[in-house]
């Protein structure tokens, strides 16, 4: 397996979607490559660094309405 | 606005919800407004047009909880309100989002190929001098309170509509890919593929903030 090949290959990797065939071809390049190896460990880690993301909310003026709505609507 | 506080499992949550307990629906607001409203971006056009989509789905979620059945997990209920609510209003803002095949510019390399040494030279297909990836230094406070987040939340802003809501959805959001191909109405092939130019499109931009910021190198950004 050439770099090219690997690198559009990550997320297969990562999601267990390879053929058994691909993914010993990927993993045996991996063993070979550093600079690939690092491509995995960045792929990884901007996934992980995703997941960390807390993203933006409503608005406060949003969330004073939802919270009327929801207050309104539970009261009897 | 809430961090990664821990939420109550499902059924404590539904039974405060419907009890009227406002502490609780202030936490799942606060907890998935976010997250709902980097997805309804992916359907409609402006942001305020994403805060009435989150708005209207907040207000079917609290006339409809009392009916939820409890087949799915309420975030995966909400987020098919969600979904149905954007879809409908990108339709009439013109901006719907085909799903179902992949568009041409979903196709092709997700890596510039001038970074890899050409057909004819030795080693073909690997990475070429200087093109390498080079090392990060990505502390977790960065990632946390820094800079960093501000070049993802941007990085995730400019991706393409169909490869964000896939994005948001299994890596912002984290859903498993049956339920995110079922969400979307996607295969599991075209979810993978939107899914790593996705993040290999977020990858890129990291590496030009992280490596670039400091070397200052130029031209190296993806395409
Ligand atoms: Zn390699």
């Amino acid at each position: 397996m050439n770099c090219d090949e690997f690198v559009e290959l990550v997320t297969d990797f990562l999601e267990g979607a390879l053929s058994e065939e691909d993914e010993q071809r990927f993993v045996g390049h991996l063993a070979e490559c550093a600079k690939c190896e690092r491509y995995l460990d960045q792929f990884r880690q901007t996934i992980a660094a995703t997941g960390e993301l807390t993203p933006d909310g409503i608005s406060s003026d949003a969330r004073g309405l939802l919270l009327n709505a929801f207050r309104d609507w539970s009261r009897p | 606005m809430a961090g990664a506080r821990e939420l109550p499992p499902d059924d404590v949550l539904v039974s405060r919800l419907r009890e009227g307990h406002e502490e609780t629906f202030a936490l799942v607001l606060d907890s998935w407004s976010g997250g709902m409203m980097r997805l309804a971006m992916s359907f409609v056009s402006t942001k305020a047009s994403a805060e009435e989509t989150v708005q209207d789905t907040w207000l079917a979620v609290i006339k409809g909880i009392g009916g939820f059945e409890g087949r799915s997990s309420l975030k995966t209920w909400v987020y098919r309100i969600l979904v149905n609510t954007a879809k409908a209003r990108g339709t009439k803002e013109s901006r719907t989002v085909p799903l179902g095949s992949l568009l041409t510019e979903e196709e092709g390399p997700t890596v510039d190929p001038s970074r890899f040494r050409g057909a004819g030279e030795p080693y073909a297909g690997h990475w070429a001098v200087g093109q390498e990836p080079q090392p990060w230094h990505l502390p977790e406070e960065q990632v946390l309170r820094g800079e960093v987040r501000g070049v993802i939340a941007e990085a995730i802003d400019e991706l393409p509509p169909r490869l964000r809501a896939v994005l948001v959805l299994r890596d912002v959001a984290g859903y498993g890919s049956a339920e995110v191909c079922s969400l979307l109405a996607v295969s599991a092939g075209n979810q993978r593929v939107l899914l790593h130019r996705a993040r290999a499109l977020l990858r890129g931009k990291l590496e030009t903030y992280l490596t670039g910021a400091h070397e200052a190198v130029a031209g190296r950004e993806l395409a």
